[in-house]
This record gives C-alpha cells, structure tokens and sequence, in this order.
C-alpha cells in the first residue's frame, strides 16, 4: 500500500498535468493524429512512400479541401453552407456548355476556355451571394437559406444540359484536374495557394478578424460597429466562388460533366473535414490548415482501409468515428 | 382575513450560499389566504432565489417553510405544483402552434385506452378558460389569439383546477395597459375564489393598484412588511434602495463650470421607442457626467440604445453635436464619435475567444490597416498603451479575454471606444458585477475622462454612484423623463423622490 502512495504524484500535479495533456490534445489533436496515420500506413500498407499514392490522395482531397475552405469561413461565422454541392454541379454542367460552343457560338477555341474558367466559378459565386442575402436581408437561417439551392441546385444544373452526361477531351481546359507543374498535381498546388491565401487572410486582414468576431458573439460585433450583414454576405460569396472552382476540378478529372453526380455528398465531407480539424461549429474560432489535415485524415483513413482490404462500407463507419471523436476532443477543450 | 387563522404560506429565517456567497439571509415571507402580496426589490436582493426555494427549483441551507399549516420541503417544481403552488414567469412559455387545448394540457394528457381523449381535454379547457371569463375556441392555434388571450391561457394553465398560491413573475412585461386590466381582473377573481398572489414587479403604481401587503427585500435579507395602504410610494423606494430620508445633503460640489453653458453634444427629445419608452428626454454637455436614474424597467437602457442606433427609435428627435445625423446603426454612431457600453458584458460586450488586444482595437481595426491588412505593430502600441493606462491585469496583450475578471473585462470594454476618441461615451451599468476596488477605480477613470472634455451619458441603479459621479441626473418613470436635476438639487433623496413620484411630488416633499 505505501508502495502505491509513493508512486502517485500529489492529487494537484496530477490534475494540472491532466489538463494539460487535454489542451495538448485539443490543439494538436488533428496533427497528431494524421502523424499517426501515416507512420501506421508506412508500416503496414505496401507501396505507401511512393509519388503515386501521394499523388492519388492529393487529387483525392482537392476538391474537398477548397470547398471546406469557404465552408470554415463560413462556419466561422457561425453559419453553414449546404448549397456547396449543388453550386459545384451547376459550375461543372455549365464549363462544357461553354467550350463546346453549345451556350453561345464561340468566336474563338481559347476565349472559350477562357470563358469555361471564369463565368462557372463566377455563376456559383453570384449564386453563393443569393445565399448571403437570403440569410442577411431576410433573416433566414442559414440552414434553411442554403437548403434551398441543396435541393434546387442539382437541378437547374440537369435542366442546362437536358439531364445529359457531357463528354468532352480538351487538355487546355483539363489541365485544372489533370496537369502538372514539376510533377506535382497542378489542383494540389491550387490547393495550397487557396488554403495560405485563407489561413492569411483570416489571421491578419481586418475582414477576417470580423468573421471571427461574428461567430464568436454577434451582437457585441455589431455593438462594436462592424458591418455584420456585408461581412456574411462576402463570406458566402467565397464559399459560392470556391464550390465553383471544385466543379470544374471534378469534371476536368473525369473528362465527363454529370450534374447527378458532381459534388454530391460534398456539403458533409467538408463540414467533416471543418470538424475534425479544429474548427468550432458554433463559430468564433477557426482554423484553416486545420481543415486541410481534417481533410487528410479522413482521405487517410478511407485510403488505409482500401489499401488493406476492408470495403468501402467500412470506411464509412471509420468517417463517422473520427468526427464524434474530433467533436468530443472540442469540448473537451471548452470546459 | 382574521387573526385566529393561520398563513397560508410562511417562510421563515431561510438561508441560502452559492459556492459559499450568501444570496439570502434569514429571508422572511409570509402570505395569508386569498391575499395579493407583492414581493419587491433590486436586482440581487434575493427575490428570485426565495421563490425558487419555495418551488423546489433549489434546496434551502437552512430555514422552515410551512404551507397550509404542514412543514413543506419540495424537492421539484412538479412536487410544489402538485401541493397547489403555480408559477407564472415573464415570458409565456407555450407552444403557439398548437392549440389552446393542447397548451393547456401539456403534459397532463388524459387518456383512454392509450389514446389521447380530445374531447375530455377540450371540455377540460373550455371549462378552465370559463373560470377567467374567456370563451374561445379552445381548438384553434394560440397565435390565433392577441397576447392578451394567450397570457390568460398561461394563466389558466398554470393554475389549472387546484392552485392555492399563484406566483406571478413581472406578468405585466409583456402587456399593454388594457391587457393590464385584464390581468388584475383575473387576480381579483382569484383573490375572491380564496387562492393567494405572490406578485413580483417593479411598477409602483401596478403594486398599489392590485396587492394588499408588501414583503421588501434588499441584500438577501427581508427589511420590511408592511399594509400596502400604509407604506408612502417614497417609504416603499427609499426601503428598496436602503437609503434613509434623513441623510444629509451631499457634500462638496461637482464641478458645474464651462460645461454649463456648452453646446450639448447630445440632445434628445420626446423619444419613444416600443411599449417601454413613450417620452423621454434627456441631454449631455461636453465634460459632464450625466446621470439616468429610475427603477427597472423605466426605460432607461431602451433609450440609450436608441441613442446609439442599436435599436429604432418610434418617435422623437435625436440631435447629436447639433447636428441632425442620421443613425440608423451602432456603426453609424460610432463614426460620429459615440461610445457605448452595453449592460450585459457577457452578451453584448466581449469577444470570449478573442484576446484582450483583439477585443480592444475591435472597433477601431478599420483605422488600423494598410489597405485591408490590420497594422499590428500599431494595434500592439495601442493596446499596450490601454492597458498601462487604465491598470488593466492581465498576463499580456494575447490572453483571452473570458479569463479575465468582471472588472478587467469592462476596463477592456472602456479602453475600445477610449481608443477611438469619442465625444460621448454612453455607460450602461458601468460597475455591474465589478469588485468595490476595480468599481471605485472605474468611476475615477470616467471621471478624470469627462474633466478632459468627453461627454458621459451613465446609467446606474446603484444611487450612491450616480449621486457621486453625475453633475445632472435626469430620472426616468415608466418610459417618460420625470425630473431633471442639476447642481445642489442631485442627491439621494431627490432621485428616489422622482422614481416614486414624479417632479410635481418632488418639489411637495421639498417644502413639507
């Protein structure tokens, strides 16, 4: 018995260091865990140091990691995006529309390709701001204002190309999905520009330090004279602009524009990606490359499960595991 | 009532701490059958923690509550309910989808064979509502009905069939006068059926017009029972206040100098704004602290959020620095050099995530930047200086500002609009939940503040401290100025004159 008394440290060191070990884990909690994620596979899963499986997860993330870009802005805000999705379908059926001539005769190829980049990206944009202003002028709350191009979304894109899938094979255009600078996936670099950009922006412009102010106690921001209607209103147009970017990523990855299929199911793999890595879902604390590692692990995971042989199936219940697990590491940072 | 008869309710010598600070001490309260008692005082006396005892919703450390002649421990708000004990709270907590029989039956549905029996709940309703002379179809939604009828149907559930004591939790709030009307109607019937009132509120003149006794609290503690009939509306507020009538004149004087005759830099006349404020003015000068005094509810708060665009005013003229601005929003007062401090600091007032630096440049982070991007370097210089400036402890410039004490955070609060310069700053319960140190340290601080030219516009419940700081108090009366009082004429026993009466009793008390 005197044995066990000495061994234990005295009853107020123990809770300090307990403590400590939470706030550790609250922080780094996503890093550590994508640190033990790739040790487990470099062990355990063949071929995994290699270019090509880092080249198959960063395509795989991409799209994700850019869309849950403006999703953490937006959820820093203490709002939520469910049109994400959808405004991806309706970027990806419109691009081909545009270079294959059938929207408007095209005076020239590349001005077509110039067209397919910008006016997609800018429809969803303009769409995203509609979101904005359902929820700012009208007073909607944001899951109610973004359900509404959820559902309605998919199927403007399907009335623009008759329901049809769209084939097409234009390098120039794919180049967004397919090329490479230096061997490395250009959308991967696309991704990394977004994620500095945003990370920089959140933490140093004034605009960023409103949306943070915002979800973290909105009356006290708009007490302190900050413009919380035109700061939302942003927010939501760069979730529309990047959903866009992610369509065109998608469709240039498969060469093939299906308004069923694009971006669905993406509204919730980025509100994971934005859980799991640290961003709090009722606003006012955000991390950027935060959702980028939540993004990597939950791409890890389902990797590593495939890599080894357990079906799809499963990975799923490994997704859904990892979120409860990164939203209870929250609170426990918040006691 | 007759004297052989035993109360209904009495509480007696009722002691209660929260994590060791005590919220009653040796609280009395006694309530005779079929009487309307009202139970009065400030923020903090204790009001709410005595009915929650009584109701179950918190045990007590000590003390004996005896109801209907038994000794009574309830241990839930169901156990109270079921003694004959109902609760009416502020806000009417109903569904107002549903229909009225429904409302009323939540939550005691009756059933047969497993199913719910609609026909015996709607004659339950129709029968209950016919008690307070209201015949509605009891099948319709609530909304259907004006908030008059739908605080009835609060009523009437809460009381249901068997209550013997009804507590009404500042039923009037949400009321307009002849909904008033309505309300005391069914109290009187009450009173009349032999059921009991504890009625909670702040306007006197409701207090008067329907309760028969009255039970003051201050400080935890009961100071004073008494016959309605016999307390004078000044004996009722100088008791809730605790200040003595007999207490000498303020001493010294404020400094009444140059800023007498200054331009007012705020200017506001015959402004109203919803139920709360129907005619208020009120008017600050550059380097005066003015005062705005009233009980709860008079429609202070609502008026200076008006001032400051945060709330739309319905009527009225708001003229700031002479000048006829246009403010529609907090962001519009703000440029045109206003400050405010919002009453609750939790709510309306902090950043809980954000750093002290971050919660203090927030409004000013639009003057910080260099072409979108904040100015760091600048924001440290300020905040530094802030901090050194006004005392505020902290470990540093990046500590989160929830793990700072009530005192610090409103020292944050304060050097936000300091550091943007105003002509007017606008204190809303400057000191509420602050230390007695940091207190004193911020009624120095505004002070010094206002000798360097900046206008002051503070509310403050506590007397002492309006009385102290204010060079002019203006004393605001169920949403109307009452009195403005200037100079020698700011002390104690004036302001609590106007909050029980209005200037025309006023100047009556003065002579006589």
């Amino acid at each position: 018995m005197a044995e066990t008394a000495t061994t234990l440290p005295p009853a107020p060191a123990r809770e300090a260091s307990r403590f400590e070990v939470r706030t550790f884990l609250t922080r780094y909690g996503a890093w550590i865990a994508l640190t033990l994620l790739i040790l487990v596979n470099l062990a355990i899963t063949p071929n995994f140091a290699t270019w090509q499986t880092l080249n198959v997860n960063l395509t795989q993330v991409c799209a994700i990691v850019i869309v849950g870009v403006g999703m953490t802005l937006v959820i820093a805000t203490g709002g939520i995006d469910l049109s994400v999705g959808a405004l991806m379908a309706i970027a990806g059926a419109l691009a081909p529309l545009i270079f294959l001539g059938k929207l408007f005769p095209l005076p020239h190829p590349v001005i077509g390709i110039a067209l397919a980049f910008v006016l997609p990206v800018l429809a969803a944009g303009a769409l995203g701001w509609c979101n904005g202003w359902l929820i700012t002028h009208l007073r909607i709350q944001p899951i109610i204002a973004t359900l509404v191009l959820f559902i309605a979304g998919r199927g403007i894109a399907q009335v623009f190309t008759n329901g049809n899938l769209q084939v097409f094979n234009l390098p120039e255009f794919q180049f967004i999905g397919l090329g490479r600078v230096f061997g490395i996936p250009f959308q991967a670099i696309l991704m990394v520009a977004i994620v500095a950009a945003a990370a920089w922006m959140l933490r140093r412009t004034v605009f960023g330090r409103q949306i943070l102010a915002i979800g973290g106690n909105e009356r006290a921001a708009r007490l302190a004279g900050i413009p919380v209607a035109s700061v939302k209103q942003r927010v939501y147009l760069i979730s529309g602009l990047l959903s866009g970017i992610a369509g065109l990523i998608v469709i240039a990855r498969n060469s093939a524009a299906d308004a069923n299929l694009v971006g669905l199911g993406m509204e919730l793999d980025a509100i994971a990606a934005v859980a799991v890595g640290g961003t709090l879902l009722t606003g006012g604390r955000a991390t950027v490359v935060g959702t980028l590692v939540g993004a990597l692990i939950i791409q890890l995971v389902r990797y590593t499960l495939l890599a080894n042989g357990v079906p799809d199936a499963a990975a799923l219940v490994a997704k859904a595991a990892i979120i409860v697990m990164a939203v209870w590491l929250q609170r426990q940072g918040q006691r | 009532m007759t004297e052989e008869m035993a109360p209904l309710l009495s509480m007696h010598g009722i002691d209660k701490r929260f994590a060791g600070i005590p919220a009653l001490r040796a609280a009395e309260l006694t309530v005779e059958k079929g009487e309307i008692h009202a139970l009065i005082g400030q923020n903090g006396a204790g009001k709410s923690t005595l009915i929650k005892i009584l109701t179950g919703y918190y045990t007590r450390d000590s003390g004996e509550i005896m109801f209907d002649g038994k000794p009574a421990a309830f241990a839930s708000p169901q156990e109270a309910q079921g003694a004959g004990i109902s609760t009416i709270y502020q806000e009417i907590n109903l569904v107002p989808y549903r229909s009225v029989t429904e409302n009323i039956c939540l939550g005691r549905e009756k059933r047969r064979f497993g199913l719910l029996d609609w026909r015996a709940m709607h004659a339950e309703a129709r029968a209950l509502l016919a008690r307070f002379d209201i015949d509605i179809d009891v099948r319709r939604p609530l909304m259907a009905y004006p908030t008059a009828v739908q605080q009835m149907v609060a009523i009437a559930r809460a009381i249901g069939f068997d209550a013997r004591l009804v507590i009404m939790d500042e039923p009037t709030s949400s009321l307009d006068e002849r909904e008033v009307e309505v309300l005391f109607g069914v109290i009187r019937q009450l009173k009349a059926a032999g059921v009991s009132v504890i009625f909670v509120s702040h306007k006197l003149d409701e207090l008067y017009a329907v309760c028969d006794r009255v039970t003051i609290m201050r400080d935890g503690r009961t100071v004073q029972v008494a016959a309605m009939a016999e307390l004078s509306r000044l004996d009722l507020v100088t008791t809730m206040l605790g200040r003595e009538l007999t207490l000498v004149l303020q001493e010294g004087h404020k400094p009444g100098n140059a800023a007498d005759t200054a331009e007012p830099v705020l200017k506001v006349s015959n402004l109203a704004v919803g139920r709360k404020v129907r005619d208020v003015n009120f008017e600050v000068r550059p380097g005066e602290i003015v005062g705005l005094a009233g009980l709860l509810g008079a429609g202070r708060t609502e008026s200076v959020r008006a001032v400051f665009g945060a709330d739309r005013p319905s009527a009225g003229t708001i003229r700031f620095s002479g000048a006829d601005n246009a403010i529609s929003q907090p962001a519009d007062a703000i440029r045109a050099g206003m400050g405010f401090c919002s009453e609750d600091r939790k709510l309306e007032g902090i950043i809980p995530d954000m750093s002290v630096r971050e919660n203090m440049t927030l409004a000013l982070m639009p003057h910080l930047t260099k072409r979108g991007i904040v100015d760091e370097t600048r924001s440290r210089e300020i905040v530094d200086r802030f901090i050194k400036r006004l005392g505020i402890r902290c470990s540093g410039p990046e500590q989160r500002i929830r793990e700072l004490s009530g005192g610090n955070q409103q020292k944050v609060l304060l050097a936000r609009w300091l550091c943007m310069n105003p002509r007017l700053l606008i204190l809303d319960e400057p000191t509420r939940g602050i230390d007695v140190g940091a207190k004193a340290e911020i009624l120095n601080l505004i002070r010094e503040l206002a000798s360097q030219g900046l206008g002051v516009l503070m509310i403050s419940s506590e007397l002492e401290e309006i009385v102290e700081a204010a060079s002019r108090v203006f004393v605001l009366r169920d949403g109307c100025t009452v009195a403005a009082l200037e100079g020698e004429a700011v002390n104690e026993q004036a302001v609590m004159a106007a909050m029980a009466h209005g200037q025309e009793e006023v100047r009556e008390t003065a002579h006589g």
